[in-house]
């Protein structure tokens, strides 16, 4: 009976957890009950990803409404790995949380705050799962608000600007995609993406929904944060809560891509969509994000904003991927997906702990800390993996993407991954090098909070996860390629 | 031309809407004025999706003898859906707003960058 209900039980969890976190009367209570919901998620998440592995889908239709009519959550390879990152991400940060947060947010504050925390991570979900695009539209904005309302809960006053920023920006995507899946319902007549998806190549009105199309995408690459439409995500990565940047970075821009990759490839199918020229705007777009997200990050004196800087570079990766078109392209967007979530949210993590004592994350402030020598082990790992070293995960999805450029013979797209990649080294340089190499002026006494224990056992965790997964690929890769393959309509 | 005949005139004043929301949002640097903008902007949405529903001569959806044509309800369910995230997202700008003129003073933009500089 309730394994019938596993799929929905992922959102349905956190949706129920939340008012009850709200209610508790002790900070404590709140993050036992946060991290209990986050640890059946995790269960969840990976029984039904073994579930669907080898190409099968699992169905559920919400209080037995058959569709078109009803709304249906579809879960196969592409999503059962996000709701994976998703719900792992949002487990190690909330360990991370407890201490990280207690030292940021004043004490009557906490519950609201791992309230909303669980209803981003609803959102999010209900955005991966659903196979109804209203519904996603809904889920999108339970996500973003919010975040919106996580955000503004920063130390600095700059929190609030970032998250206003933000607001306008996010709501405007949000809005263009409404308009989009409106003038897509007006050509169609339904709203269920499988459904969608058979109507559109039957469609007699191909400019309504070639213009449903152009709204759509741009308000989902604003979302996602693609370069040129970046600008809102700066701020909010470099003044957020040390946590919600971690949780962010590896989740909302990684959701807001796989919906991109999920409409163009499953919605309007290749056909439709990704006519030379769009695809090639998409290799163009993501070549310029990671050239420039690259320069950027070196210039950049904040730790956090220059990790910001290269999260928008590293997205790039994924969209060249995406834009390549083939098996191996892609599977190696959605497995970068996945990698850089962890890599991403392991500095963040980094940068959170070394903020800790001086509440700030400027590099100058930072220099000479070498009283946390286990924390070198962590930048290290990280940094390893957005250059893309072998044994670090960040190597593994590079691989792949350079593979593809090769088979298709776009050597010039070779060059910038390996550009992005000797760039990268430059920036994980500098923080590296200011962070242990250079001495500090007025040398420290550390008299701030020290790091919980939760927040090591969350770093080491991600830690080894970005080995292991650099090591053993058989299971990332395998489901990359498994949704690869259903996406493009492959057989092996 | 049909792109101008009276068939499309709701169109028109949408799309008119929508820029005029969009400007506000761009070009105002009063905070206030963005967000109303943006409040412009999403109820242009609102008025796309229920003319998608409106059928000429329609009724309520709802069986009765002498009544065939029916308006389409699921376009102005969807948007009772929409009103109410338009109606969070508004309120939550404002709270934001009244958090950032208690730390910085001011609702202008260019005065909270100048601000910032100086930090």
């Amino acid at each position: 009976m309730i394994e019938n209900h596993m799929t929905i039980m992922l959102v349905v969890l956190p949706m129920l957890a939340a008012p009850l976190i709200a209610l508790l009367p002790s900070k404590n209570l709140s993050w036992g009950l946060a991290i209990l919901t986050a640890t059946l998620q995790l269960y969840l998440a990976v029984n039904v990803l073994l579930d669907v592995q080898g190409g099968t889908a699992i169905h559920y239709e919400l209080g037995g409404w058959a569709p078109p009519w009803g709304i249906s959550y579809r879960l196969d390879s592409l999503n059962g790995l996000m709701a994976l990152l998703v719900c792992l991400i949002n487990f190690v940060c909330l360990l991370y949380a407890k201490a990280s947060i207690e030292a940021e947010i004043p004490g009557r504050k906490l519950g609201l705050f791992y309230a909303t925390w669980q209803l981003v991570v609803t959102g999010l979900l209900g955005i991966v799962l659903t196979g109804d695009i209203f519904n996603l539209f809904v889920f999108l904005e339970i996500s973003s608000l919010s975040t919106y309302a996580l955000i503004g809960m920063g130390r600095q006053r700059q929190a609030l600007m970032a998250a206003f920023q933000y607001l306008l920006s996010g709501t405007l995507g949000a809005s263009f995609f409404l308009i989009g899946v409106g003038l897509c319902y007006a050509a169609t007549g339904t709203l269920n993406m499988q459904d969608l998806a058979s109507q559109i190549g039957q469609s007699d009105q191909p400019m309504t929904l070639y213009s449903g199309f152009a709204f759509l995408f741009t308000g989902l690459l604003l979302k996602a944060a693609i370069y040129p439409l970046h600008a809102w995500l700066p701020n909010v990565y470099q003044f957020s809560p040390q946590a919600v940047s971690a949780l962010l970075s590896a989740t909302s821009t990684k959701v807001a891509l796989y919906v991109v990759v999920r409409c163009l490839l499953d919605v309007f199918g290749v056909e439709f969509s990704l006519s030379r020229l769009f695809a090639d705007l998409l290799l163009l777009a993501g070549s310029l994000a990671i050239l420039f997200g690259s320069l950027r990050a070196i210039q950049q004196t904040d730790l956090k904003r220059l990790l910001a800087y290269s999260s928008i570079a590293q997205l790039g990766y994924s969209v060249v991927g995406l834009g390549l078109l083939t098996v191996t392209g892609l599977s190696g967007a959605l497995v970068h997906l996945f990698n850089h979530g962890i890599t991403k949210a392991a500095l963040f993590m980094g940068a959170g702990m070394l903020a800790l004592g001086p509440g700030t994350t400027l590099l100058t402030r930072l220099a000479g800390g070498t009283h946390r020598p286990w924390l070198l082990l962590l930048f290290l790992t990280g940094g390893l993996s957005l250059i893309g070293f072998p044994g670090t995960v960040g190597f593994i999805s590079k691989w792949m993407l350079a593979l593809a450029a090769i088979e298709q013979g776009h050597w010039w797209l070779l060059v910038v991954i390996l550009l992005g990649s000797l760039l990268a080294i430059l920036y994980v340089w500098k923080f590296i090098e200011t962070l242990y190499f250079v001495p500090q002026n007025p040398p420290e006494t550390s008299t701030g909070p020290v790091p919980g224990r939760g927040m090591w056992l969350a770093c080491g965790l991600l830690c080894l996860a970005i080995v292991y997964f650099g090591l053993d690929t058989r299971f990332t890769l395998g489901v990359a390629m498994d949704a690869a393959r259903q996406l493009l309509g492959v057989h092996p | 031309m049909s792109l101008l005949s009276i068939d499309h005139l709701y169109y028109w004043v949408i799309v008119i809407l929508l820029m005029l929301g969009m400007y506000s949002m761009i070009a105002k640097p009063n905070l206030l004025k963005k967000l109303a903008g943006l409040s412009i902007f999403q109820s242009a949405i609102f008025l796309f999706y229920i003319s998608l529903g409106k059928q000429t001569g329609g009724t309520a959806p709802i069986i009765a003898p002498g009544y065939d044509t029916y308006a389409n309800p699921l376009p102005h369910v969807l948007m009772l859906t929409a009103i109410v995230v338009g109606v969070a997202t508004v309120a939550l700008g404002y709270a934001l707003i009244i958090r950032i003129r208690d730390a910085y003073d001011s609702m202008e933009e260019d005065q909270i960058r100048e601000q910032d500089d100086q930090a």
